[in-house]
């Protein structure tokens, strides 16, 4: 008897929150709710799909005027040859095949109280929900001289494209024995491994190509990440290559010349032939457009929903949301959009969000046959995304040449992996 | 005897029709980033949908008690709970 009950009760649960499913089903037959996202990169394109998965009865929209997303994860490798541009870019066809709706224009205006958002040729979009994935803008000038002029002189890079080129040709064209000079911003930014990343496979380019050459890396911090795993594999590999120079040792660039490719720190000027300046970063600007930025620039979050502390009915995912503990990854941008996907699917039903929990791994290439990592688990605890405890870390310390190697596989069996879930 | 098998087979059938209609339980939803969710991907990352439920259990605790070698299933395995485990691998169990 005993177990009979204990199913009749479960199904009996079970039935409740059928139920309770119903209504909400009845209305959405009736009128789709109506979910817009705007922004195609990892964050936005996975919550678009995300969201279809959840409910087939969404009426989806992804806003996005760029007929082709081009990843940043590995395009270090195509600033050193080791990748063509064209591996890094996707298109919407497939996102469109699941029946969402590509609107392939800009976001130009967000109503939140009248919940419609405006579109570049001035129509307009109705919403139940947003979803706002608008990665990063530059802060042009926040270094003084470095406006969107300089960087043609001195790349970012850090949006990946033709400033990607830019500086593969810069790095090509130089002759041997040349000073290369990397930028690097304080927190918060994009990819917080990757201006490290993109000092080791340029000092893989120079040890290969350019052996007379140097890098010089100028920080506005006294530590980042992967430090001690990046610092061992450059002494390892690229002995007297390259010097970090750190905030507390004079690192933090106070203005650029462009026209001289001349870094200005507090301690002294480096004219470098190849100079990448990764400057100070903000969310992308729709997001102050909609209100949901605060001072710092990013954006606050409920971190079960991802909506906004700022307006009710809009969520900012990936690098433009202040997502606690969890690093401004592709990775993290794909496991926010689909935690978010699953809160804004809940929300429309009027069920009660569940808790989610996600997940970021960040491989970093210190040569093309050396990888290192760092993962994280993370949490809604006290009103943030927080590390659970004892999970997440680095790759150990000490390791084999053949764990370095196979993580250097497992990276690019992430990017297939994550490119075809988004993309494919 | 009987009675206890049917009911363990109820149990499994009420968890699979779970599984394979409701949303992922916490945490599910992230593993694609690096298990792929196609066939079409070639990685040395396995598939987890369709994959033994008890497996993926086995091979997760060990992951997390250091019995398995990973490297990073080691650290992430770390933050989850049995429960969460139990949850995360009948709900990919119950996935084609």
């Amino acid at each position: 008897m005993k177990p009979g009950r204990r199913e009749f009760l479960k199904l009996g649960v079970g039935a409740a929150a059928g139920a309770a499913l119903f209504p909400a089903r009845a209305r959405a037959q009736s009128t789709a709710a109506r979910v817009v996202v705007v922004g195609g990169g990892f964050a936005g394109a996975s919550c678009a799909r995300a969201l279809r998965q959840a409910d087939r009865r969404l009426a989806v929209t992804l806003v996005e005027p760029n007929p082709t997303f081009t990843a940043c994860p590995f395009s270090n490798a195509v600033i050193v040859g080791l990748r063509e541009l064209r591996a890094q870019q996707f298109t919407y066809d497939r996102i469109a095949a699941d029946g969402i709706v590509i609107a392939r224009t800009t976001a130009t205006g967000v109503d939140p109280q009248a919940r419609s958002l405006t579109l570049a040729d001035g129509a307009r979009l109705a919403y139940d929900r947003l979803v706002l994935a608008p990665g990063i803008d530059i802060r042009w000038n926040a270094l003084p001289g470095y406006d969107q002029a300089a960087a043609a002189q001195m790349p970012h890079a850090w949006q990946a494209g033709d400033q990607t080129l830019l500086l593969r040709r810069q790095l090509e064209a130089m002759d041997d024995g040349g000073l290369v000079v990397i930028s690097a911003p304080a927190n918060p930014f994009r990819c917080p491994p990757g201006p490290y990343e993109r000092a080791s496979l340029i000092a893989y380019f120079l040890k290969t190509k350019k052996p007379k050459s140097k890098l010089i890396i100028l920080d506005a911090k006294d530590a980042f990440s992967k430090q001690r795993l990046f610092q061992q594999a450059w002494s390892e590999l690229y002995p007297g290559l390259i010097e970090w120079v750190s905030l507390s040792k004079g690192g933090s660039v106070t203005s650029v010349d462009p026209a001289t490719r001349t870094l200005v720190t507090d301690f002294g000027r480096h004219q470098a032939k190849v100079a990448n300046v990764i400057p100070p970063q903000k969310a992308g600007r729709i997001a102050d457009v909609a209100g949901v930025t605060d001072r710092s620039g990013w954006c606050p979050i409920d971190p079960a929903t991802f909506e906004s502390k700022l307006q009710p009915g809009v969520h900012v995912i990936g690098d433009a949301a202040i997502a606690g503990a969890m690093p401004k990854s592709a990775f993290a941008a794909n496991s926010q959009a689909k935690a978010c996907a699953a809160a804004v699917a809940q929300l429309l039903t009027a069920a009660t969000p569940s808790t989610p929990k996600l997940i970021n791994t960040c491989y970093s290439l210190v040569a093309p046959d050396y990888g290192i990592s760092v993962a994280g688990v993370y949490h809604p605890a006290n009103g943030v995304l927080a590390d659970v405890p004892g999970s997440g870390g680095l790759s150990p310390a000490e390791a084999p040449r053949a764990t370095r190697a196979a993580e250097a596989v497992l990276a690019e069996a992430w990017f297939r992996t994550i490119t075809d879930e988004v993309f494919g | 005897m009987l009675r206890l098998l049917a009911a363990a087979i109820g149990l499994i059938s009420i968890a699979a029709a779970v599984g394979a209609s409701a949303e992922p339980p916490a945490g599910a939803a992230a593993c694609s980033g690096c298990h792929p969710a196609s066939t079409r991907v070639t990685s040395p990352v396995p598939r987890l949908a369709g994959r033994d439920s008890a497996a993926i259990v086995k091979a997760i605790q060990d992951f997390r008690s250091g019995a398995r070698a990973g490297t990073v299933m080691d650290r992430i395995a770390k933050g989850f709970t049995d429960e969460e485990i139990q949850a995360i691998a009948a709900w990919y169990a119950a996935q084609k």
